[in-house]
């Protein structure tokens, strides 16, 4: 008989899961998917495309309705799973209890909130689901629709850049000096800065956000800044960061710290109960990105069929999915002692890159306008390539890498 | 190559060495001129080197100096001339006319040189005009009057096709005299049983062909010569009958057996073969130039050589004859005027009363000086010692040329009043004057010039005199009238001249002196226009041929001289902290001090920055990589040139070429490491063998920039050249600026531009790029190693739309050409490397056929073959 396996979320690391188990072992599991949202697996991110008008929610779904049927996945849509009880080995929906033998915790993350006064007015939304973009589209229907993003990160551009594009006014307020501090130096956010503000979006950074406004119908009508400046509005998008969902897995008594903790092989402090995505914590990291997201999702299909496999964070990339603002950046690109840099600057093509270089390796790069070269950047920096000898010619990317220096002076015998 | 409209062809000459080609110019049809060879002219047959063949380049009036220019303000001549002849009357008129004095040139034309002599020994009364010849090829006056009591040139070129042996000993001909070298060569393929002989310490590119070559010790000709003699003397092949005519045979063989030949450093069998040879070939040519006249020794290794071919009576006769080549268009049209300052007029004497006297009626001259006047080194002692008060310098560059260089530099700054004449402000020299005189050049003025053959040829007007420049005889004969001489410089054209001077030659003739063009006194001014290639003399009773086969010297008793020489070594000496011998001379595509040839993109890709040439095993010794840059010092003075690792050069020997200058490589003037020493009977500088330390220059950082405009570094070490797109330069310094970007601002004043940066200072690499409405301005490359970019492909760059320029390389589809071999086709290294490679191409005329690389000059031809061979060793080895 096939082994029961609960899964609480369909986000995108569930559904990589879902493929790796039905290609490699095809009818092993009996599997339920729960999902609090009323729909299946589509591709988070591909949302900001939705957003800015370029594709449709169809064209981003990766596992429909058909496909679990397919399949013979259970599915459980639009239902909260409001316990687990893992000595039991039953797990709770709304609708009805659900026993498993194994159970995968992916419950993904929730936008954090900035508690400010009126944080929970109508109009004060995240950008995290489709919901969300929806509400955000529905703004640019309106004739002088005005949103205020709070955050000038990944996702926070990516909501505003949408919302220009729908014609909405959009102000990016952001706490940092510059955007994307995360991702970018500041040379970097200058040109992105410099390509948002030409497409009409406001930016405005050091800014700190002090409170919501309401107007006369309880709705949002501006974000009063610290300084005095008030920022009148329809919406007001948070996009400060994420949480891990932790709260089920906590409720039971599952090991917790920002996450739920897990070993290498993606197991949770409890018997059989294994956490995937977002919602971990391994080794001290929390996740935002995908790629590493997919990697565990391959290490788990492995370690629920007590097959070897270890999951191992690596460094990851960054892609801005704004288009026209290219950029690129990875591993770590903070300068500090004992570190190098390498910067190539053009303004008349707005292309900006430098390479952060530590003991005679590549450890970070961040590039603005031109990114063809990132993925060959990061596989140097995964792979810890020495690179003393290109060094002269790195930042020029691969395809000037193939002929040897010119001699300086050739003189004939 | 379009064919020049030859209904508007004006045959001229080339206005570089003593070679003395005729060239075709016509329009090209594009606004410049079309350069071709004379097929017609006996120099060259249609033959032009790499220079000759880009002269077209160099007549742009780009830097050419167009007014007369007094204390840097613009002027007229009037203002100009007469403040000239008013210093120098002032000058005479205080202090006598020895405090004033004349630096003429080579390169003037023999109407301009007359009148300078004719000015200076007739009317100002003193003999002090002396001229670069002094630099190039006074030795070899010396040894000509010594042996011959006459200046003169035996042979002729068509010696060169009879002789079964050619001996080149210092004198690299196949860069410095290409025509000729390839005229050899032409010969040797119809008569492969010429044998070539070099003799030089360094494997040049004349020994690409050679049948034994060598590699004599610097300064040992004349040991070398008189083991020759003492060979002639054992073998008994002393020619008795033509001995008659010659005094001084016994005490030269005798002094010739007393030398030891071990100081040539050359192996008793290199010897013995060369010996061997040379005795038992009837028919021998000794070429011979500046190796042996740049010399403390060098009349008497003129001599050495000439007493070989006395005691032979291997003289005067078709395929024989000792022959010196010369440096300068018209080194021998001033030596046959008497343009130097121990020289009266046409071979006259200014020691022999009864010449002075009639030279004096001639001219209806006041005063003659009796005596020489200053040499060129003693020339500019004196000025440094501020005896001479008012100098002209004409068409020379003496402070980068004469030996102690910043010292000569030092003391034309210190002088009360300078004049120059020149067609550039931009010269070492130029830019210490206080009166700018802007003179036509070539290809805008009207005279002749003598070859190395003694033929006489005219150079034409083909181009219209820009601005206000004039020629250089009208600007001294205009100061001649403005001096109160008005009578005697009222000349009209360059053909009253010329038939004055050819006037003055019948009177030396009527001397018995050998140089006699009367004949050509009558010419009217159509004839002296339409005059074809003459050889002197041209008199009622001579006319061109050879000289001395009969057995009649110029000497009072009209016998030759043998002289009794021995070897002397070099002045300077080498030591622990001077241990190298530092040898100058020239590279194939550059002239002189390049104020010219510079000009010219495709000569200045070739070799495009100073170097020194150091052997492998000295190089490695003292930490010196293929692309250092060496800092060479010497008793006198220090440069900084790029490390030449060969083993062409011997160890314990440096080669730097003389060309560059305080324009475009301030330290690279290597002349200012050369001692001023002179030889004592003809007064010419040891150029040649100078004593020097290297090491490895220590730059904190290395640059590269490629500009439109001309660039003005303040680096310890920068070489500018002129590019298709505009310049290029290297650069080097010890101290790296705090901000590259600000110091490459102002290296290319471009303060508006947009610019494009890659800096990596934790390696000290910069590399910054200035963009101008899309195009390319200038671009700096930094680096703390020699900088590693495609030059040959950036210097295409300025311009144009470069968006990646600071990766300094060609994308993958446009190879780098790599620098030019070929001159006149424009061919680079890599293009013919990569014929040879992928191509297959295994000879010269392979290549030829294909890339037509070597196919008309064919100077780069030994260069082409070196690659083939370099290629075939890698093959061999893999």
């Amino acid at each position: 008989m096939a082994e029961r396996l609960v899964i609480i979320g369909a986000g995108m690391a569930t559904g990589r899961l879902l493929d790796h188990l039905i290609n490699e072992a095809p009818g092993v599991f009996d599997i339920t998917l729960f999902n609090a949202e009323p729909r299946g697996t589509y591709n988070r991110l591909m949302l900001s495309p939705v957003l800015a008008g370029e594709l449709c929610y169809d064209e981003i779904v990766t596992h429909d309705d058909d496909w679990y049927a397919r399949h013979d996945v259970t599915c459980r849509f639009g239902e909260r799973v409001t316990r687990i009880d893992p000595e039991r080995r039953v797990v709770f929906g709304e609708r009805g209890e659900v026993p498993y033998d194994k159970l995968v915790i992916a419950t993904g993350s929730t936008p954090f909130i900035v508690p400010l006064p009126g944080h929970d007015l109508p109009g004060v939304i995240a950008y995290r689901d489709l919901e969300d973009t929806e509400e955000m589209v529905r703004l640019a229907e309106k004739p002088n629709g005005r949103a205020v993003v709070i955050g000038g990160g990944l996702l926070g551009l990516e909501a505003a850049a949408g919302m220009a594009a729908r014609g909405t006014h959009v102000t990016v307020v952001h706490l940092n000096d510059h955007l994307m501090d995360r991702q970018l130096d500041a040379p970097a956010a200058g040109l992105l800065q410099d390509a948002l503000e030409a497409r009409g979006i406001e930016v405005i950074c050091g800014a700190n956000s002090k409170e919501v406004i309401a107007n006369d119908e309880g709705r949002v009508r501006a974000l009063l800044l610290d300084d005095g400046r008030m920022l009148y509005c329809d919406l007001v998008v948070m996009a400060v960061g994420i949480r891990p969902s932790i709260a089920l897995a906590r409720a039971c008594g599952i090991e917790t710290k920002r996450g739920i903790l897990v070993d290498d092989q993606l197991r949770t402090t409890a018997p059989d109960v294994f956490a995937l995505g977002e919602c971990v914590e391994h080794d001290g990291q929390v996740f935002g990105l995908v790629a590493p997201l997919f990697d565990q999702a391959k290490v788990l299909a492995k370690t629920l069929r007590d097959l070897p496999a270890s999951f191992v964070n690596k460094d990851v990339s960054t892609k801005l999915k704004v288009t026209g603002c290219d950029l690129f950046s990875a591993g770590d690109f903070r300068e500090t002692q004992g570190r190098e840099c390498i910067t190539y600057s053009d303004p008349q093509a707005a292309i900006y890159k430098r390479l952060v270089i530590e003991e005679g390796r590549l450890v970070g790069t961040v590039m603005y306008g031109d990114t063809d070269d990132g993925g060959w950047f990061f596989n140097l920096i995964r792979d810890g390539v020495d690179i003393s000898d290109m060094r002269d010619m790195l930042i020029f990317g691969p395809a000037y890498q193939e002929t040897a220096a010119a001699p300086v002076l050739e003189v004939m015998g | 190559m379009k064919a020049p409209n030859s209904s508007c062809a004006i045959r001229s000459t080339c206005p570089y060495c003593g070679v003395g080609c005729g060239v075709v110019l016509g329009p090209d049809g594009q606004g410049g001129l079309d350069v071709r060879g004379d097929k017609s002219h006996p120099a060259n047959f249609g033959r032009l080197c790499s220079k000759g063949t880009a002269l077209g380049e160099t007549v742009s009036l780009d830097g050419r100096l167009l007014a007369p220019r007094v204390h840097g303000e613009d002027t007229d001549w009037d203002s100009a001339l007469g403040l000239v002849a008013r210093k120098f009357s002032e000058a005479i008129a205080e202090h006598g006319p020895d405090s004033v004095a004349f630096y003429v040139s080579g390169q003037l034309l023999t109407e301009d040189y007359y009148v300078a002599n004719k000015l200076m020994k007739g009317f100002i009364g003193s003999a002090n005009i002396d001229t670069n010849s002094r630099l190039c090829m006074a030795s070899t006056v010396a040894g000509h009057k010594r042996a011959f009591g006459t200046d003169t040139v035996p042979g002729t070129y068509e010696d060169l096709g009879e002789a079964d042996l050619i001996v080149l000993t210092g004198s690299n001909l196949a860069w410095c005299h290409p025509v000729l070298y390839q005229r050899i060569l032409a010969n040797r393929k119809k008569r492969p049983e010429q044998k070539l002989v070099v003799i030089d310490p360094r494997r040049t590119a004349s020994c690409d062909l050679a049948d034994l070559h060598l590699p004599v010790k610097p300064g040992a000709d004349v040991a070398l010569f008189n083991g020759l003699l003492a060979e002639i003397e054992k073998r008994g092949l002393i020619d008795r009958e033509f001995a008659e005519h010659v005094t001084g045979l016994d005490e030269a063989i005798e002094a010739a057996k007393a030398d030891d030949l071990s100081v040539t450093g050359l192996s008793d069998d290199l010897l013995a073969e060369f010996y061997a040879l040379w005795c038992g070939t009837e028919k021998v040519v000794t070429i011979f130039s500046q190796g042996v006249n740049q010399s403390s020794s060098g009349t008497d290794k003129v001599n050495a050589i000439i007493n070989c071919h006395l005691a032979t009576g291997r003289i005067g006769r078709a395929g024989l004859g000792p022959f010196s080549v010369t440096g300068q268009p018209n080194a021998m049209g001033g030596r046959e005027v008497g343009g130097l300052a121990n020289m009266l007029a046409c071979h006259l004497d200014i020691e022999n009363g009864d010449h002075r006297k009639a030279v004096g009626d001639f001219w209806s001259a006041p005063v003659i000086p009796e005596q020489a006047g200053l040499k060129a080194v003693d020339m500019f002692r004196a000025v440094g010692e501020g005896k001479i008060k008012a100098l002209w310098i004409l068409h020379t560059n003496p402070a980068v040329s004469m030996p102690d260089a910043d010292k000569v530099r030092e003391a034309i700054a210190g002088c009360e009043f300078v004049v120059v004449s020149d067609i550039t402000e931009a010269t070492d020299t130029a830019r210490l004057a206080h009166v700018l005189l802007p003179a036509t050049g070539w290809g805008e003025k009207s005279g002749t010039v003598t070859n190395s053959d003694r033929i006489i040829s005219r150079q034409r007007i083909v181009l219209p005199a820009p601005g206000e420049a004039r020629p250089d005889w009208w600007q001294l004969a205009e100061v001649g009238r403005l001096m109160g001489y008005g009578a005697a410089f009222d000349y009209e054209n360059p053909a009253e001249i010329f038939r004055e001077y050819a006037a003055l030659s019948g009177i030396a003739g009527g001397f018995g002196k050998d140089f006699d063009i009367s004949g050509l006194k009558d010419l009217s001014d159509a004839e002296y226009d339409a005059l074809a290639p003459t050889r002197w003399p041209v008199s009622d009773g001579k006319q061109g041929g050879r000289f001395f086969a009969d057995g009649k010297f110029y000497t009072p008793d009209g016998k030759a001289r043998m002289l009794a020489v021995s070897w002397k070594p070099p002045v300077a000496k080498t030591e622990p902290r001077y241990p190298f011998r530092l040898n100058t001379g020239r590279v194939r595509d550059q002239w002189h001090t390049m104020t010219r040839t510079a000009r010219a993109p495709r000569l200045n890709a070739h070799l495009g920055e100073p170097f020194i040439e150091i052997h492998p095993d000295d190089a490695r010794a003292r930490g010196i990589g293929p692309t250092s840059l060496v800092e060479v010092t010497s008793p006198n003075g220090k440069a900084i040139l790029r490390a030449m690792i060969t083993d062409r050069i011997a160890p314990g020997e440096i080669f730097a070429p003389m060309h560059w200058t305080g324009e475009n490589a301030p330290a690279a003037r290597i002349d200012a490491l050369v001692a001023a020493v002179t030889d004592p009977v003809s007064g010419q500088p040891e150029s040649k063998a100078a004593v020097a330390q290297i090491k490895p220059f220590e730059a904190a950082w290395y640059g590269f920039a490629i500009s439109q405009a001309p660039v003005k570094a303040d680096a310890e070490y920068w070489a500018q050249a002129k590019t298709y797109a505009g310049y290029r330069m290297e650069l080097a310094g010890r101290e790296t600026p705090e901000d590259w970007v600000e110091a490459a601002r102002q290296l290319f004043d471009l303060a508006d531009a947009v610019v494009q940066t890659m800096l990596d200072p934790a390696k000290g690499t910069a590399r910054i790029a200035f963009h101008k409405d899309g195009a390319l301005q200038a671009a700096l490359f930094v680096s703390c190693q020699p900088v590693a970019v495609m030059r040959d492909y950036l210097t295409h760059l300025p311009g144009q739309e470069a968006p990646m320029v600071l990766s300094g390389k060609s994308p993958a589809d446009q190879p780098d050409p790599g620098p030019v071999l070929c001159s006149c086709f424009n061919v680079g290294v890599n293009t013919i490397l990569s014929a040879i490679e992928t191509r297959g191409l295994m000879t010269v005329e392979a290549i030829g056929e294909a890339l037509q690389a070597g196919t008309n000059c064919g100077s780069c031809r030994p260069e082409i073959k070196a690659l083939i061979e370099r290629i075939k060793g890698r093959a061999a080895a893999e």
